[in-house]
């Protein structure tokens, strides 16, 4: 690509004025109101008392915060896994093979991104719930709940996310093209040993960097997850929900500490992100 | 015979690719494919090594029933025209690639890869990534890599259509010699005839789905077996009633000689070492092409505006032209 600082090495007052408007609609918009909760954060715990990280620590250390960032952590954790298998396989589908519905199939995937969370969570109700919908009876009589329970968190998470792994696999899928996989299984490399030897390098970066977006989005997803959980201290409660349920409760610095936890990770994710770019234009 | 296909056919929707294609390629020899893009050539090859599935007929390799066997149970070696390096690995691992997937020992592997490098002429950049290679290396390279694993076969999709020029002849020649030192069954695929007569043993020239013929360089440009074959081996003209090769044409700057047709010269370019004239001849609806060496047209003194008197060649390849519409 050409270099276009070069090309833009001109300052007249439109740059200026650019500038100008973009610090002023990222301050209002996102510096600002981070800045609030931060702030917040480290605020001392009583009229008094000392303000700053040992404030902030002692808010994170009650018992139900932890519960609430552990359930968090293990959603996540479970649902960018099975996205991480799931979107390899629907990836290598996608691009790989030709079936009919291969591109109603391509645009269902998007659906998650483009349909509210909430609707998602709902949906999953309808269809999962005991007593109703369409598995719920089933699932009922070999034992199996999910609605209300940490499974139902994880596929509502899933959904969610799924498609942020895909769509970073897919484009370098297609990019990479076929012949080297074609070299390899004319030098004797099966289905597997291609997928492994030659595939898999070659699209690590992107199932990475998916890996890493459908993780920072997995730890903050709220609407769906809020429909599908019962919401309760010690019973379902992610991070997210702590959050609006202390906030509601007027607890509001122990949603601010949490709050601040969620940032810090979706930054130490941009930064890992970024880093993998380098890397990967190197 | 190494390579037994019969009766192959290929369509892709509405189009024919292929139509009941039968031909045998026998062991240890060098066959060109040749033909015009799109013709089918590739899709030919690609069927052969199993890339691509065939819609009837079968396909036998070193006496064996190859239609159903997926590419790694063929024990062929394929090089791709973009070279299909396995850009992550160093040049020595993308040659090793094959010997790993057999499990072979490692000390074997080491030296096998060793021997073959040094074919290829790629020793000194064993430790390289493909990135760091020029095209004509990276191309040496996917041959080694698919030499590597002692194919029966060794098929060649346009394997220098992606080089430039002095690369490409380079390696034209590169690949006969290395051909006369393995003596693998080597098929490879160009639309360059240029390429299939310099380097083939024996040449199928396939258009639009079907094979137009099969034979030597020497039968194919020598006794095409049709106005097709005849034209797509080099330029073709018209003298008189039938059609020759433009250096085929005897030119003199008198006239007498019998059967000769009498024409003026109404272009005259110049090419390196060869000066292509193009002659208005008396009675021909469209004019005839002379190519002369640079030295004769000194010699003879034509130019734009000459009078001359054509006639073909003794022992000139002459096919009859079938319609008879000459003005």
């Amino acid at each position: 690509m050409a270099d276009t600082r070069q090309i833009r090495a001109r300052k007249g007052p439109v740059t200026y004025f650019l500038r100008f408007f973009v610090i002023a609609y990222l301050a209002v918009l996102v510096i600002w109101p981070l800045w609030e909760v931060t702030s917040r954060t480290f605020a001392p715990t009583e009229r008094g008392a000392e303000a700053g990280v040992a404030a902030f620590l002692e808010r994170l250390q009650e018992p139900s915060v932890s519960y609430a960032f552990g359930l968090t952590a293990t959603v996540a954790f479970w649902a960018v896994l099975i996205n991480t298998a799931f979107g390899v396989g629907i990836s290598l589908l996608i691009t790989r093979y030709r079936f009919p519905g291969r591109r109603i199939l391509s645009v269902l995937i998007d659906l998650p991104m483009s349909v509210s969370p909430v609707v998602v969570g709902l949906a999953l109700v309808l269809a999962y719930s005991t007593g109703q919908g369409w598995f719920g009876e089933a699932l009922e009589e070999v034992g199996i709940f999910i609605i209300g329970t940490t499974p139902g968190l994880i596929m509502a998470t899933a959904f969610v996310s799924l498609p942020l792994v895909i769509r970073e696999i897919v484009p370098v899928l297609e990019e990479i093209g076929t012949d080297a996989e074609m070299a390899a299984s004319s030098l004797g490399a099966n289905g597997w040993q291609t997928f492994r030897r030659i595939t898999l390098p070659s699209i690590k970066w992107a199932v990475v960097y998916g890996v890493v977006l459908s993780m920072a989005r997995s730890l903050g997803e709220f609407g769906a997850v809020k429909i599908v959980s019962p919401g309760a201290e010690f019973r379902g409660e992610t991070a997210t929900i702590l959050i609006q349920n202390r906030y509601t409760n007027y607890e509001e610095p122990t949603a601010y500490a949490a709050a601040f936890v969620l940032v810090l990770a979706s930054v130490l994710a941009l930064v890992v992100v970024s880093l993998i770019r380098k890397e990967d234009h190197a | 015979m190494s390579i037994e296909v019969r009766g192959v056919g290929k369509r892709y929707g509405d189009f024919v690719a292929l139509d009941d294609i039968n031909v045998s390629l026998p062991t240890g020899q060098l066959t060109a494919l040749l033909g015009p893009s799109g013709g089918g050539k590739s899709t030919l090859l690609r069927i052969i090594a199993g890339l691509e599935s065939t819609d009837g007929g079968s396909v036998e390799i070193e006496g064996t029933d190859a239609t159903k066997l997926p590419p790694q149970k063929r024990n062929v070696g394929f090089v791709f025209q973009h070279y299909a390096v396995f850009k992550h690995m160093t040049v020595a691992k993308n040659v090793a690639f094959g010997l790993e997937i057999r499990k072979r020992p490692k000390a074997e592997v080491k030296a096998k890869v060793a021997e073959l490098l040094e074919l290829v002429h790629l020793s000194q950049f064993a430790h390289r990534l493909p990135s760091q290679l020029s095209g004509g290396q990276r191309q040496r390279l996917a041959l080694a890599r698919a030499l590597a694993v002692e194919p029966s076969v060794l098929l060649l999709d346009e394997p220098f259509g992606a080089l430039d020029a002095k690369v490409r002849k380079e390696l034209r020649d590169w690949l006969r010699r290395l051909h006369d030192e393995v003596h693998v069954t080597t098929v490879f695929v160009t639309h360059d005839q240029e390429e299939a007569l310099e380097v083939a043993d024996e040449i199928v020239v396939i258009n639009e789905g079907r094979i137009e013929q099969i034979g030597t360089p020497d039968q194919l440009y020598d006794e095409p077996a049709n106005d097709f074959v005849m034209s797509f081996l080099g330029e073709v003209t018209r003298l008189g009633g039938v059609r020759l090769r433009p250096h085929d044409i005897d030119l003199s700057t008198t006239p007498g000689a019998p059967e000769s047709h009498a024409g003026v010269v109404v272009r005259s370019l110049r090419v390196g070492f060869e000066v292509r004239l193009t002659v208005e001849v008396e009675g021909h609806a469209e004019p005839t092409l002379v190519v002369l060496s640079r030295t004769h047209a000194r010699a003879l003194d034509v130019d734009a505006g000459s009078r001359v008197w054509l006639r073909p060649t003794t022992g000139a390849t002459a096919v009859p032209v079938l319609d008879v519409a000459t003005a």
